[in-house]
């Protein structure tokens, strides 16, 4: 019933196939494995705090890294990324610094962004209503004249969610620049994608907006970023929107409060691991002898000292003062949250104001 | 009151292009009730958009252009269609500011034509401004007079956070007054004394206005009415409520929605709150019940009227 992402027919690939893609050069597939350490890194790292108790519950993208640095590098700067909580590091490759994450999966409000320094949008928690939102940038975009393109990733278990139908279906009707990205892990906490649709594939839905669609092995760096660069291309040109899926394996749980024993293939998941997406890159790399031993070991180790420092930032943070449960809530707040304020910093003693 | 939503449609697109209107039927049709009538051939299609069928894809797509730099105004055809909008209204709508800490805003406006009393099918008359009121982040008004449509269309255009103006249908064309030419703003959260009276006050909003109106007539004689009209239901106009109040020292508050935890029970509370001391006698209610809205030839039944206000006025005059 699960997808299996190796050996599966009709996948594009890239790294099994020992191609090269176009216009990637040694410093660019550098940069690529750079990203992907550093998703990497941020994750395992984040495993790790969430067991010291330093951050909260978080969801594992292990795996994932192939799928979101490769879509990721196929954009330019100023193109939009739209987030689920499985990109939740994904401003990192904007240069979004780890603490602002690590802030995030603590529990503080220090850990929003402003979406516009970043052109990153604000990690989705519901699933797939941030497919709208995407859909409305690139249109909105596009309706100004302006270059800007639109990426959203969703998992395979928001392709059930109305909210996805409606943002690929305005999408498709007014043709917006926007890339439908589909993490399909093959997993929605327990449920497998087989139980998700009767489709034969996810991308089959592309054909029912009236767009292209194209499926590729979601472990490949290489390979998703060559279909989303093509789905950019035709999207900066005019040509609409593009739905590409993913197809990978989750190999780990779908987050830190989850115990995926009691459902997945246990043997799948030992089969995925040793296939992992960033050894599978490694290896490439070596073998085109771009990368060696040295030069792996110093950029495990930037990636390591970065999120040293920023869980140290994270935790040098001074707690938020209670008045941020008010600020923001409106532009223009009513007068009685001025009041309902001043009366709990009475309730709650002090004059921390 | 139709005639001046459309030209305060009119008067706001042409003073900032950023606002564009979207919507199912709003640009050829130019609105089931006509209320963006002319707009599409004034302003371009890329202003006053035919939408797909879909109240969510609708505002979730306007989030996408408010960062895009629109200012949308989405249209949801009628009250109880645009239930399903509310999932992109209270997971991203009402939060998306306070998410950016600040940084961006959301100028978006969510108007439709609610409430009953029109002789129309089934989920044609909802009045659901408690759904939305409850929603932080969310402003809602409501006008009752064609001068404040326009004037409370401009606010909630301009208005750096999102607003839903709920227009009452039952009075789209039958109650006609002068409306101020040209550019005209009605300020959020400032409630409109509607008539002036010493012994009761008949606290209502939209459609129920000028029903309290005709109710303060029939006690024409018998006690001095006065009517408030909310206008603004969050951020509420606490001040006119509690003078008002503290005036009369009766206060019955009129809605046509479901009784229970409906904005006149929020009312209510504020009363008991802050106009303990003021008052004569319980704060009464004259609503809907807590059932479905029903089929049109018992919906006189169900909605107030002139009879059920005037009871609960004599009731409180005489407690």
């Amino acid at each position: 019933m699960a997808h299996v992402a190796q050996g599966e027919p009709g996948l594009r690939r890239v790294i099994d196939e020992d191609r090269e893609v176009d216009g990637l050069g040694e410093q660019e597939l550098l940069e690529l494995y750079r990203s992907m350490i550093l998703l990497r890194t941020y994750d395992e790292r984040s495993v790790v705090y969430h067991r010291q108790g330093r951050i909260g519950t978080y969801a594992i993208f292990w795996n994932h890294e192939a799928m979101q640095a490769g879509a990721v590098h196929a954009l330019e700067d100023g193109d939009w990324i739209f987030p689920s909580y499985r990109e939740s590091a994904i401003g990192l490759l904007r240069g979004m610094p780890p603490a602002t994450v690590l802030h995030w999966w603590r529990g503080h409000p220090a850990g929003w962004w402003n979406p516009a320094d970043y052109n990153v949008a604000s990690i989705c928690v519901p699933i797939a209503t941030q497919v709208p939102h995407a859909a409305g940038l690139a249109w909105g975009k596009k309706l100004k004249g302006e270059r800007a393109c639109a990426l959203v990733f969703f998992g395979d278990g928001a392709t059930s969610e109305g909210a996805f139908h409606e943002g690929a279906n305005f999408a498709g009707v007014f043709q917006a620049p926007l890339v439908l990205f589909c993490n399909n892990n093959g997993w929605a906490i327990s449920t497998p994608v087989g139980a998700q649709t009767h489709a034969d594939a996810l991308v089959d839905k592309a054909a029912g907006y009236g767009i292209p669609g194209v499926r590729v092995d979601g472990g490949d760096v290489l390979a998703v970023y060559e279909a989303t660069r093509e789905a950019v291309e035709r999207a900066r040109g005019g040509g609409g929107p593009t739905f590409v899926e993913a197809v990978s394996y989750r190999a780990a749980p779908h987050a830190t409060a989850d115990d995926p024993r009691a459902y997945v293939d246990l043997e799948r998941v030992e089969q995925e691991k040793q296939n992992e997406c960033v050894g599978r890159y490694e290896r490439y790399l070596r073998r085109l002898g771009i990368l060696g031993d040295d030069l792996e070991a110093t950029i495990r180790n930037e990636a390591l000292e970065a999120m040293r420092s920023g869980i140290a930032e994270a935790e040098a943070e001074p707690d938020a003062d209670i008045s941020l449960l008010f600020d923001h809530a409106y532009a223009n707040p009513p007068a009685s949250h001025a009041a309902e304020l001043a009366e709990l910093r009475r309730i709650l003693g002090g004059d921390s104001g | 009151m139709i005639e001046a939503l459309n030209d305060g449609f009119h008067v706001e697109l042409a003073r900032d292009d950023s606002v564009l209107v979207m919507g199912e039927d709003v640009g050829r049709a130019g609105g089931v009730f006509r209320a963006t009538a002319g707009l599409q051939e004034r302003f371009g299609a890329d202003r006053c958009v035919d939408t797909p069928l879909a109240e969510a894809g609708i505002l979730g797509t306007a989030v996408g252009l408010c960062m895009a730099g629109w200012r949308p105004v989405t249209e949801m055809q009628y009250d109880a269609f645009s239930y399903p909008c509310l999932d992109q209204l209270i997971t991203h709508v009402g939060r998306y500011h306070w998410r950016t800490r600040g940084a961006m805003e959301f100028p978006i406006v969510v108007r439709m034509p609610y409430g009953g009393g029109v002789r129309a099918p089934e989920l044609h008359d909802d009045s659901p401004e408690t759904y939305y009121v409850h929603t932080p982040g969310v402003k809602v008004a409501i006008p009752s007079t064609p001068a404040d449509a326009k004037g409370l269309l401009a606010a909630a255009i301009r208005d750096p956070d999102p607003v839903v103006l709920l227009e009452p249908k039952l009075i789209y064309r039958n109650e006609r007054s002068e409306v101020p030419e040209g550019d005209y703003v009605v300020p959020l959260g400032k409630a409109r004394v509607a008539r002036e009276g010493d012994d009761v006050t008949l606290v209502a909003y939209g459609a129920m206005v000028p029903l309290c109106e005709r109710a303060a007539d029939a006690l024409a004689g018998e006690a001095s009415v006065e009517v408030l009209d909310i206008r603004t239901l969050k951020p509420l106009d606490e001040d006119s409520l509690l003078a008002s109040a503290s005036k009369t020292g009766r206060v019955v508050i009129v809605q046509e929605a479901p009784r229970v935890a409906g904005f006149g029970a929020e009312l209510a509370a504020v009363l008991a709150e802050k106009a303990i001391l003021d008052l004569r006698g319980p704060v009464l209610r004259v609503t809907g019940y807590d059932v479905p809205y029903p089929y049109w030839k018992i919906e006189d039944a169900y909605m107030p009227s002139v009879e059920r206000i005037v009871d609960a006025a004599r009731k409180l005059l005489a407690f």
